[in-house]
Order: C-alpha cells, then structure tokens, then sequence
C-alpha cells in the first residue's frame, strides 16, 4: 500500500535533505545535503529510519502536511510548536501519526531549520546518488510548494523512545576554525580580528553559505591581484573584495576566486545552521592535527 | 617542462589543497591522484591547484604527494597525461555563429573565418570543471589568444553555447547567467544527471575537437 505526505503548506522553504551527495566536485556538483546533520540523523534514530535516510528541512517552520498511512514522525533541529490534527505534541520525541492525520509545524521560536522525519524515509528519486535538493545548481527534487505529494518508503523498525532537547543558541554563538588556504593573503591584524571581533549574520545568508557583516578583513599590500579559481571545502570562510566574510555552507559552490582565510570545523557546521540574520558569531582558532609544527608566524599570533 | 615544486594548503581538518605552476601540472597531478585510488572523497583540479576533500588519512595524503616523482618533461606541448592520452577525442559540432565573433576576431586579430579556422584546428583539453555542473573550462588554443570577459554577464546564455574568456573554451550545460563570449552553439548535451555512469561529457582531462557544422537544432 502507498505511503505519502501531501504537502498543504510548504513554509519558507522546505526541501527533501539526506547526506548529499559528496563525490562529483569534480564536475561542478555541489555537495548539497542537510545544514545540520546532528539534527537530522537524530530525528531519524526516533522515528526507526537508517539515520542516514531523507528527511524535510524546513526553514522557519509553518510546514503542514497530510499522513497518507500511518507512521512515527519526528521534529529536531530549531524549536517550533508541533501539532497533529490539531493537538499539541512533543517535538524532539518519535510521535504516532494515524493515516489521513495532519502534522502541523508552528513558526520557529529559536533557530531557523526545523527537521521532519518520517518512518519509511522520503522516497523521492535520487539524483546522483542523493534526495537532496541542491539550491545553487538545480540538482535533485524541487523544493516543496502545497499540493506536492512525496512518496514514503516503508518503516523497516519500530520507533524508539527517547527524547531530543532543543539546543539554546549561545549570543555570541563561537565558530572554531582552522587556517585556511589563503590565510597569508591577510594583514596580520586581519587575522587578529578575526580572532576577536563579532560579526552580524547578513539577511542574505541561505543554504549556500553563512554571510557576515562586521570589521573588514584587509589583505596584505602585496595581495591586491586575482586568484585563479580553486576547490572549495565546506565551512570555507571566504573574504571577498570588500574584507566581508562569510562561510561556504553545503550548497557552496565547488570553486572560488576570492582568499579563503580559514576553515570552519566540520562540527560546527551545525550551528551556522541554526543562526538567524541579526545574530552575533565570534570565531575561535583552533589546530588541526595531523598537520606537522605550527608555523612560527602562527604561533606568534597564538595559532 | 617539468613540475615546479607544489605549495600544500591546509584547508580544513579534512582537506589539502595542493598549488601547482600551471593547468598542465594540475591535470598530471590530478590524473595521478585519480589513478593512485586515495582515501579522499574528493578531487576537484582547477587552474592552479588540486583540492583533496574528505580526505581520512591527513598524514598518509601528505606522504603520499612527497612520494610523487617530478613529472617527465613535456613530450608535445600539450597537456599530456598517461591517462588522458588514451582517451578518445570527444566531438563538438559547432555551429559558429555566435554574436561575439566579431569582437573575439578583434582580439584574436584574426578574421573570422580565421578565428574558426584556429578554434576546430586543435586538439582541447577539459583543465577543470565548475560554475554549473558539466561545465568544462578547455585549454589547447595557441598561448596569446586570450579575450576578456564581457564587463557585465548576460542575464541568459542559451544552452549549448560555445563560449570563450581568457584562455579557455567552455560550453554552458543549460541556459545560464553567462560573461563569456559567444563563438556559437552545439547540439551535443553536455549534462545529463539522469545517467549514473558519467552525467557530464566533458570530464577533466577528456580529449576535445570542436568541428564546425552549418547549423544546429536549436534547445
């Protein structure tokens, strides 16, 4: 028997979300995938799904649809009311849903994306490997608008019992990261800035990259000319020409032109996922191992 | 020509990015690298520099480039890898009748006919990929042929559109925002997600003529 979400209320922006597809960079294939993978594989683990199974990422919350077949739901990432036909239930914990219920998320009241899983999985066909939807190049499912139906596959285990508590954001919330490819592009004071100053989350910020307002980033005299395009990795603090910084997050594309300063942690990834134009970051360095001494210049500036 | 030293970048805890003299360099290294089956998620060449993503074993990556030996010298002037070489030339049929063939005639000092004549006469090499998927930036026209990109893009480029910018050739997969000039357009399909083996026909170090033909059907 068919198992379905029909979709009566898409939100701000709800699109189908699995771990990506990594592996075709060297095509130009954006990586895609969740913003915040913590979240996602939990509410996963909650309602029986392999954690690795797709999901919706809902922007903002006000996400409603319909249960073709009953099945366990499961809402983590930003805090947001959840309601079923109508009657309050527990987010962050695996809910029973009859056939025909409605499942209805509020608007967000701290983060911004809210992660729906669903016994069975979302079975929408993957593109190179990934359900994701790729807002950079178009890959994979279109994002959701009313009227969509989404197939779900078939649950392969029970649910489990267990609670997920909603994160508080921290103001400012820290990024640690690392050096980057293009950390000696910079003035020193550059980088001492970036080891004390707050920057404001920019309202452009979207799933390709975390855009920042705050102290300009110079580059050093010598380092007023052009890079020739190079890979990409995710959590790139990239500084374009007007010393703004943002950081690449998992629909970035696969090149760049512009210095890439340093290198957010892949962990905390996570948090830019769950930050709102207005908010605070400040950014803390930290050593990667594995990589040999640290530079003398490094530690002067306590790298 | 053989390889001059290789800058190593750190970019991240699970990433190298490795800088190179020149996109032949790139190629080699990149060619040698998909070859050597490493433990990295991701290769992804570019004009100056091979990305190493997702990489498991930081250290082991590091050994494994300071292994590497001196490429040979250049044989032919081109591009040539071990791998590449025994590749087929993949065929675009070109209908050359872009709106920027005057201005790159210009630049090239050419005629057009003669800027035709240069642009089917050699042998390409897919450098790199990025910008949209499937899209190709080849090498192989005679150094010095170079033209700047429009100052400001056009909103729309249609699909199949030849195009060139600075010393590259590429050809846009769908329609797209473009600044690159217009040489003319093809039929081939460039990007095709739905085929698991190999979605884009131009891959980094694929061999490529372009042939001209009186026209295409248009996308």
């Amino acid at each position: 028997m068919a198992r379905w979400l029909r979709v009566l209320a898409a939100g701000a922006f709800t699109s189908v979300q699995d771990p990506g597809r990594a592996g075709w960079a060297h095509l130009g294939v954006p990586r895609a995938g969740w913003l915040a993978p913590g979240a996602a594989r939990a509410a996963n683990r909650l309602v029986g799904n392999p954690e690795e199974a797709a999901v919706l990422e809902c922007l903002l919350g006000r996400l409603s649809v319909r249960a073709g077949a009953a099945m366990s739901v499961a809402v983590t990432g930003a805090a947001c009311p959840l309601d079923v036909d109508g009657r309050p239930a527990r987010w962050g914990e695996a809910v029973s849903v009859p056939s025909g219920a409605v499942i209805t998320l509020g608007p967000v009241t701290s983060g911004v994306r809210a992660y729906l899983a669903v016994s069975g999985a979302l079975a929408v066909e993957p593109v190179l490997g990934s359900r994701s939807t790729d807002t950079l190049s178009g890959l994979g499912p279109a994002p959701l608008r009313a009227g969509d139906v989404v197939p779900v596959g078939t649950a392969a285990r029970p649910p489990n019992a267990g609670t997920v508590l909603p994160r508080a954001p921290l103001s400012p919330e820290w990024l640690r990261w690392s050096t980057g490819p293009r950390a000696d592009w910079f003035a020193p004071g550059a980088l001492e800035l970036l080891g004390t100053a707050a920057y404001v989350v920019h309202p452009d910020s979207d799933r390709v990259a975390l855009r920042l307002a705050g102290p300009a980033l110079h580059r050093r005299a010598d380092r007023s000319g052009e890079l020739p395009s190079e890979g990409l990795v995710l959590g790139a603090v990239q500084v374009s020409a007007d010393g703004q910084p943002l950081v690449f997050l998992r629909d970035h594309p696969t090149t760049g032109g512009y210095p890439v300063v340093g290198v957010v942690e892949p962990v905390d990834i996570e948090l830019c996922a769950q930050l709102r134009p207005g908010d605070l970051v400040r950014f803390g360095r930290v050593r990667v191992p594995g990589r040999g001494r640290v530079r003398d210049r490094d530690r002067r500036l306590g790298g | 020509m053989s390889d001059a030293p290789a800058r190593i970048l750190p970019a991240g805890r699970e990433s190298l990015l490795v800088e190179v003299a020149s996109v032949e360099a790139s190629l080699r290294l990149y060619a040698a690298a998909r070859v050597a089956d490493l433990p990295v998620t991701d290769l992804v060449p570019a004009a100056r520099s091979v990305l190493f993503d997702g990489v498991t074993d930081l250290p082991g990556l590091r050994a494994w480039l300071a292994r590497r030996p001196d490429a040979p010298p250049e044989l032919d002037g081109g591009c040539g890898s071990a791998v590449g070489d025994r590749q087929a030339v993949i065929e675009v049929p070109t209908c050359y009748d872009g709106v920027d063939l005057l201005d790159i005639a210009r630049a090239w000092d050419m005629t057009v006919a003669e800027v035709v004549a240069t642009h089917t006469g050699v042998e390409h090499r897919v450098a790199f990929c990025g910008f949209v998927p499937g899209f190709a930036y080849c090498t192989g026209l005679p150094p010095g042929l170079r033209v700047a990109r429009l100052p400001r893009p056009r909103p729309r480029v249609p699909a199949g559109s030849v195009a060139v910018a600075a010393e590259f050739t590429g050809v846009y997969p769908t329609a797209s925002p473009g600044g690159w000039r217009l040489l003319g357009r093809t039929a081939l399909v460039l990007w095709d997600a739905t085929s698991p083996e190999q979605p884009a026909t131009l891959v980094p170090g694929a061999r490529v003529r372009f042939t001209a033909v009186g026209d295409v059907a248009s996308r």
